[in-house]
């Protein structure tokens, strides 16, 4: 155990109290930018959770994760341009489809393991890619103009710091969810799959349906992330889940620090702003960014959040040794 | 049946094309156990080395070879500099090391060369079209592409199975400690292997240049269908990425070209044309779904793993 006061919870503290009055910041500082970037990279952060269940708890590394993003955006997307904007239709129409689609997929992807999982997930995103570039009805390549948000009585999604709390209340849910979930009977089911999926099976767990479930709840809940994200830019497009953007969400785990509560959001604040700060430093701020994410591969494997934890751990004997124990 | 055979001859061409990405991929991964999506990278490079070299000496004949030499070097200081640090890691540090290397490479191109595309021209003695057969007349250009193809899959099997570099290849695919207690300076033979590999995706991208335009991340879907080429094929053989490209190139184009008009019989007009785009796109993926489904390591899985 580590003390309570330490600087990996100080760091989430910190970031979570700031979350929490950007909006009374940026209306008194009057720039509406700032809530409008935190907004996306909440909503980003989101659905790096998602696929943190998944490829951080379950081993499962998915990189086709972006695909429910646009599939939850398409709900969306879909139903507004046929005059259905009521909200308690639509969220249940992108997490059901999100939740269908993950289940087809996943059906198939998971017989398959290592190298074939990742490229298999990856080729599965991209059939989601082309059929939303083929819907002609509904914009094709050149993606859908959302001109009404999504109707809730009582919420208007219009309003920018509701719309920014509405979403920072869910990635906090889904952030809770997903930590129930890996600390129940369930979620140890699936670790133990993930280091080692035969001994699983032989103490008797049918560990392709714990799997499949787990893919599922991933799919939902970033299928979730889609729809936020559609009324956020009030546009969906296939770029939505172009390949690289399943990419950005593994870089936002891995750089965050996978298997760890907080390692998503971490990694998407990070990420962003500091996508934000390159491209306002150069032009070509990839040519930066991309060597970076090779240091971090190299040198940094437990991520912002695996540095914060040695951080923590460091005045303590023996402290090293309990953090590789946890990590598996 | 002149235009099926014309598809046909299409397919083989771009399962030609696939073959040359697919089996660097294929060996890197086969050899090195490395994952490497910087590989449209190099193709992409290869393109545009042969767009520069080409117009810089003037002749095809002339730029083809420096640009083939060129993606060689890169792959290999891209071996020295990054890949030689990733081996033996997991493969998720592979997907987002050459993640991050695909990003260094667009940029690095944009700022090279800039954000326009640039264009190969054939020299003219090789934008003519020969008779195949009786009354079909196909660009020699391709034809050239699947024969030169075919003879660097001949040399490809000759080096691997018939040399002794490619014994040396084959035992450090086995075993990477033992051939290198036998003296074998295995650190070198990795950075070869792996500039071969370079070569071959450089290759492919000069080949499809002049029926392409040369652009930023060019390389980037075709490396995905060459992904379900190696998946298909069994992931480390290269035999395997032989048959599944020429299998994959001619679903592809055999689908574009013809399931719109079957799907036209069972469909009303309006919703065959919404939906043939799509699926036809689609059909590729289906078809790995489909055989992974039967075969989970693909149709030829690599032996020794």
């Amino acid at each position: 155990m580590t003390p309570m006061v330490n600087a990996r919870n100080l760091v989430v503290a910190a970031l979570l109290a700031f979350l929490l009055l950007l909006p009374v910041y940026a209306g008194v500082t009057g720039n509406p930018f700032l809530l409008t970037l935190f907004t996306r990279i909440v909503i980003l952060a989101l659905a790096a959770t998602s696929l943190n269940l998944i490829l951080g708890y379950g081993g499962m590394v998915s990189f086709g994760h972006a695909a429910y993003l646009g599939i939850g955006g398409y709900a969306i997307g879909i139903l507004a341009s046929e005059g259905i904007t009521s909200g308690f239709v639509q969220w249940p129409v992108a997490l059901i489809v999100s939740a269908l689609v993950a289940l087809i997929i996943g059906l198939f992807c998971l017989r398959t393991r290592g190298v074939y999982f990742i490229m298999i997930t990856l080729a599965f995103a991209q059939m989601v890619y082309y059929v939303a570039a083929g819907l002609a009805r509904y914009g094709g390549d050149d993606g859908l103009t959302i001109y009404r948000r999504s109707q809730f009585d009582g919420l208007n999604l219009s309003n920018k710091p509701t719309f920014y709390y509405l979403c920072l209340a869910l990635l906090l849910g889904t952030i809770f969810l997903v930590w129930r979930l890996v600390n129940s009977r369930f979620g140890l089911v699936i670790q133990g799959a993930r280091s080692n999926e035969r001994r699983m099976q032989s103490i008797g767990f049918p560990t392709f349906r714990y799997r499949l479930t787990c893919f599922v709840i991933a799919g939902t809940l970033c299928g979730l992330a889609g729809a936020l994200l559609a009324n956020h830019t009030d546009f969906v497009s296939p770029a939505m889940m172009y390949w690289t953007r399943s990419g950005d969400l593994i870089v936002m785990v891995v750089l965050g620090g996978m298997s760890s509560t907080f390692g998503p959001l971490i990694g998407a604040v990070a990420l962003l702003v500091l996508e934000e700060a390159l491209s306002g430093l150069t032009e070509y701020w990839q040519i930066i960014l991309g060597p970076l994410l090779l240091l971090v591969v190299l040198f940094a494997r437990g991520g912002i959040d695996g540095l914060l934890e040695a951080a923590s751990l460091r005045p303590r004997l023996g402290g090293g040794a309990d953090a590789k124990v946890r990590r598996g | 049946m002149i235009y099926f055979i014309e598809q046909c001859l299409n397919g083989v061409q771009l399962g030609m094309l696939l073959f040359l990405l697919a089996a660097g991929l294929t060996l890197i991964f086969g050899i090195m156990d490395l994952v490497n999506l910087a590989h449209g990278s190099l193709y992409m490079l290869g393109a545009y080395f042969a767009a520069t070299l080409v117009a810089w000496t003037d002749s095809f004949l002339l730029g083809v070879p420096l640009a083939l030499l060129a993606t060689l070097v890169v792959g290999m200081a891209v071996e020295v500099v990054a890949m030689r640090r990733l081996y033996g890691r997991d493969h998720l540090d592979h997907v987002l090391g050459t993640f991050g290397l695909i990003l260094f490479f667009n940029e690095l191109v944009r700022l090279i060369w800039g954000p326009a595309g640039m264009t190969l021209f054939l020299p003219s003695w090789l934008n003519a079209a020969v008779p195949v057969l009786p009354g079909l007349y196909y660009p020699l250009y391709r034809v050239v592409i699947i024969v030169v193809t075919i003879l660097v899959a001949l040399f490809l099997y000759g080096l691997v199975m018939r040399t002794r570099l490619g014994m040396l290849i084959r035992a450090g695919a086995s075993n990477r400690e033992m051939v290198g207690a036998l003296g074998i300076n295995i650190k070198l033979l990795y950075t070869f292997v792996f500039g071969l590999g370079a070569a071959l995706a450089g290759f492919a991208g000069l080949m499809q240049a002049p029926i392409l335009t040369v652009q930023i991340g060019m390389g980037e879907n075709i490396l995905i269908v060459a992904f379900v080429v190696i998946v298909i094929g069994g992931i480390g053989s290269i035999r395997g990425a032989f048959v599944a490209s020429l299998f994959v190139g001619m679903v592809d184009t055999i689908g574009r070209a013809f399931f719109p008009d079957l799907l036209r019989l069972v469909l009303s007009k309006e919703a065959a044309a919404t939906a043939a785009p799509a699926l036809s796109s689609m059909m590729i993926y289906l078809l790995m779904a489909a055989v992974l489904v039967l075969r989970p390591e693909g149709l030829f899985p690599a032996a020794n793993r």
